[in-house]
């Protein structure tokens, strides 16, 4: 609110940045409104849907659930850092190449978790992709597709 | 409190806007609540600051006295009941079917639509054998990931609004209205929505957000929660008491349909839902009697609108539950007992339309022969028992609406499209610019479709029932042609010979001596549409086109636990000739998708006048473990002769055969019947022991 402040610093897709924010405010929020990051997005707000999912010291968390003063110091890789500069990621490539995407709300956050999937299991078999994605949700219902497009991403990581 | 501007009743809305009421077939909901709150969750007051963090503490501190009134929330129960809603009725004058509703005092009847074709009565009265039985659907929401937002910026006798809708062009109408402005003073910008469903279309957040900037003088945003969606807009709520007339030969000769559909506190766009869905009732069958009597009610639930389907899939549910039922007691094979029965191209449909395009057998010919439908069947032993069922739907296009469209040909052989289709995960914008490449034979690449905004693209209806397609389909198909013909006179006049292949930028160059100028085309496109008659509903010409969809289902159940599995979902529909074959796909898997959950899980609760799970926590919609164990899609080769490019409309269809698959599946395995939505474990378990004649207590 009108209250509290604190500045904290933090990388941010590989940059050091700053940022005087509220403590009460949610990582989401100082994404959106101090770097003018929307790829992480609250929709349910109770940390259910992952659409706001981002990877804070390689880890994927709900970043509406998480107070920003606590990303001070942290390493925060959003969906806007996941490319090599002009080249997609093999996930972003995979989910394009499917089409595993329809509004593409929930899409940034199904990405992320994919990759961090893959960084620890790099030949996941269907059952340990819906496992590890059960903690996305997509309105439009392109489950199906999704799970191609993380087979696919396996596939991509291991040949490039 | 510091940081908050205002704080915003209903009273203070109407100093600046003396007549606060909106909405698309009736005006009859306040931007906010005056005199009476009707139903749980209607805004009451607003606090206007500059940051959400304040405005949501501070609006916790307002402190509302409400009298309490009683109240209805059953739509049968409304049907006559002492508790009446709105005081009087004021239709929009939007349509003309409801001007005879004006002024009308003492009921929740917001529209009654009849049918009758042929003489049901008397195809009773000589039935060989009669069946009645009763179906209801539950409320559910659309959940768009992306909840509904606004930011309106009125000043200088202009409004702009940017806002997540899906339907621009009504948006500015109605804006325009409120205000007593011309259209061109209010401007609606729109960008790709995070998903719409249905719950986007008309007005929502725009009204309030319009009203808040005009009392503050400077730009709000209305940002809803996801719990407030589910105050906002939601899915009838329906019972539908269906009855059939059979013959000794298992033809179905007469059908009597009573359909009640509880919209909620607010009409919203029910009353289409009540007469378009309605005259479907009767399901794909070619029954020369039928009777339909369908209701629209008020009630005190939140609004009830349009969620993939306009009504259809509550429809389906009943008359493919009740159809599968009276197979099974004749004894008759449930795919053959369908095609004995089944409506054809060159009958009339019981709206009194002759069927064009419309492939009803070979869309159920398409599950049938996907599940091996012919092939022995494995039930299952012991307490995981087997079963399968199918499911046949089908809707008319809502008619008439038109759609227009700009395109606009670059000096350098670019273009661009110029329409108020709003696309939100459909990819409508890859079908116009298929299509606009098609007619032009410009590479797709070269060609931008822009965000819809009523200063720039002209006039749609909306986003909604699959009507993009077809009509927007149209009207940039005749515009692409319009400038195509422009381009062809223009090369003409510049001496280059008949047929010639010269590029574009070459063509602009020899026109205007540099690259410079553009070539416009434009069209405007309407169906053609015969409105149906008062008493009878009879219309020659219903619907540009009918959408169908079946899906086939195969199920395990749980005898000990109630506990079902979808071992196999197949979904076949006829679209036409598809634009683009992989979107139309992920189409009918994703309405699929989402009529599982309506079917299963989701649904909301109201206990004692309150929606008990307002939120994705406790409102369960389908995650990776929801889907089924194989799920196939599909469309038949078919042709939509008046489509653009032989296309229809495909979003809808693969919501409607679902849940009464999945019903029939349930009936097969275990022989009870659900007949009440959701299909939860529990509500199957609770048939199985009724069954064993060891019922269990009621909660």
């Amino acid at each position: 609110m009108g209250g509290q402040k604190k500045t904290i610093g933090f990388t941010l897709n590989g940059r050091r940045v700053a940022a005087d924010i509220g403590v009460h405010q949610n990582l989401t929020e100082v994404l959106q409104e101090e770097f003018g990051l929307f790829g992480a997005r609250e929709s349910c707000g109770q940390g259910l849907c992952g659409c706001c999912t981002v990877l804070v010291n390689g880890i994927a968390v709900t970043s509406c659930l998480s107070l920003a003063a606590f990303a001070d110091g942290a390493d925060i890789t959003t969906i806007e850092g996941i490319a090599d500069g002009e080249t997609l990621s093999a996930e972003q490539d995979a989910f394009i190449e499917t089409g595993a995407l329809q509004c593409g709300y929930c899409t940034p956050g199904f990405i992320l978790m994919t990759k961090q999937l893959l960084d620890e299991n790099p030949d996941p078999d269907d059952d340990a992709i819906m496992h590890y994605l059960s903690g996305n949700l997509c309105r439009c219902g392109a489950y199906p597709e999704i799970l191609k497009a993380v087979k696919l991403a396996a596939q991509k990581r291991k040949a490039g | 409190m510091p940081g908050v501007h205002h704080v915003i009743t209903g009273e203070d809305v109407k100093k600046v806007l003396p007549e606060p009421y909106y909405g698309p077939a009736f005006h009859d909901q306040p931007i906010l609540a005056l005199d009476k709150v009707r139903h749980f969750g209607e805004p009451v007051a607003v606090v206007l600051a500059t940051d959400p963090h304040i405005a949501e503490t501070a609006a916790q501190r307002i402190v509302v006295d409400y009298e309490e009134l009683p109240a209805v929330f059953d739509e049968v129960e409304a049907l006559t009941s002492d508790v009446i809603v709105h005081e009087e009725l004021k239709p929009a004058g939007t349509f003309a079917d409801l001007k005879h509703l004006a002024g009308k005092r003492d009921t929740n009847i917001a529209l009654d639509y009849h049918l009758r074709h042929g003489d049901a009565d008397k195809a009773f009265a000589d039935a060989e054998h009669v069946f009645e039985h009763t179906f209801r659907t539950q409320q559910t929401m659309h959940t768009p990931f992306e909840p509904m937002v606004a930011l309106a910026d009125v000043r200088n006798d202009h409004a702009t609004v940017y806002s997540s809708t899906q339907g621009p062009s009504f948006v500015r109408f109605e804006l325009a209205r409120l205000l007593g402005w011309p259209e061109s003073n209010v401007r609606i910008k729109t960008a790709h929505l995070g998903g719409g469903f249905g719950a986007k279309v008309y007005v929502k957040v725009e009204a309030l957000a319009m009203a808040l900037s005009l009392i503050a003088h400077r730009p709000v945003r209305v940002a809803l929660t996801m719990e407030e969606q589910f105050y906002t807009i939601t899915k009838h709520p329906s019972t539908f008491r269906i009855q059939s007339a059979v013959d000794k030969d298992g033809k179905v000769i007469g059908r009597k349909c009573e359909v009640w559909w509880n919209g909620g506190a607010y009409a919203d766009i029910g009353p289409r839902v009540t007469q378009k869905s309605g005259f479907t009732a009767a399901g794909p069958y070619d029954i020369d009697n039928v009777a339909i009597d369908s209701y629209a009610l008020y009630t005190n639930r939140p609004p009830a609108g349009a969620l993939r389907g306009f009504g259809i899939p509550q429809l389906v549910w009943a008359y493919e539950s009740h159809t599968d039922i009276i197979a099974r007691e004749l004894g008759i094979d449930p795919i053959a007992f369908r095609k004995q029965n089944i409506l054809r191209n060159g009958r009339p449909q019981a709206v009194g339309t002759i069927v064009k395009d419309g492939e009803f057998e070979a869309v159920l010919d398409g599950v049938a022969e996907r599940m091996n439908w012919n092939r022995p069947f494995d039930k299952g032993s012991g307490t995981k028992l087997r079963g399968r069922g199918v499911g046949l739907g089908f809707k008319a296009s809502i008619s008439p609406t038109t759609s227009s469209a700009i395109v606009s040909v670059n000096a350098d052989g670019s273009c661009i499209v110029y329409c108020s289709t709003v696309d939100m995960g459909q990819e409508s914008d890859t079908a116009m610019a298929q299509i606009a490449s098609e007619v032009l034979d410009i590479p797709i690449e070269k060609i931008r479709v822009v965000n819809p905004d009523t200063d720039v693209t002209p006039y749609d209806m909306s986003t909604l029932g699959s009507r993009s397609t077809f009509h927007m389909g149209h009207a940039v198909r005749l515009a692409a042609g319009d400038a195509r013909d422009k381009l062809h006179a223009m090369a003409e006049e510049v001496g280059m010979p008949e047929g010639s292949n010269a590029p574009l930028p070459e063509l602009f160059i020899r026109k205007f001596g540099m690259r410079a100028g553009a070539i416009v085309g434009s069209a405007n496109y309407i169906p053609e549409f015969s409105p149906p008659n008062y008493d009878t509903g009879q219309s020659t010409n219903a619907t540009p086109f009918w959408m169908i969809g079946a899906t086939g289902a195969e199920v395990e159940v749980d005898t000990e636990t109630g506990q079902l599995t979808i071992l196999r979902l197949v979904n076949v529909c006829d679209i036409g000739t598809p634009i683009n074959p992989i979107v139309v796909e992920t189409q009918i898997s994703g309405a699929a998708v989402m009529q599982l959950g309506f079917t299963l899980t989701e649904n909301m609760v109201i206990e004692n006048g309150q929606l008990t799970n307002p939120s994705l926590a406790d409102y369960k919609i389908p995650g990776f473990f929801d889907m089924p164990d194989t799920m196939e899609n599909g469309y038949i080769d078919a042709v939509q002769e008046n489509g653009p490019f032989g296309a229809k409309g495909a979003g809808e269809s693969g919501t409607f055969g679902v849940s009464p698959a999945i019903a029939n599946a349930i009936d097969d395995a275990v022989g009870v019947r659900i007949s009440e939505m959701p299909i939860t474990a529990e509500a199957v378990f609770r048939a199985l022991r009724e069954k064993q004649g060891k019922p269990l207590e009621e909660n």
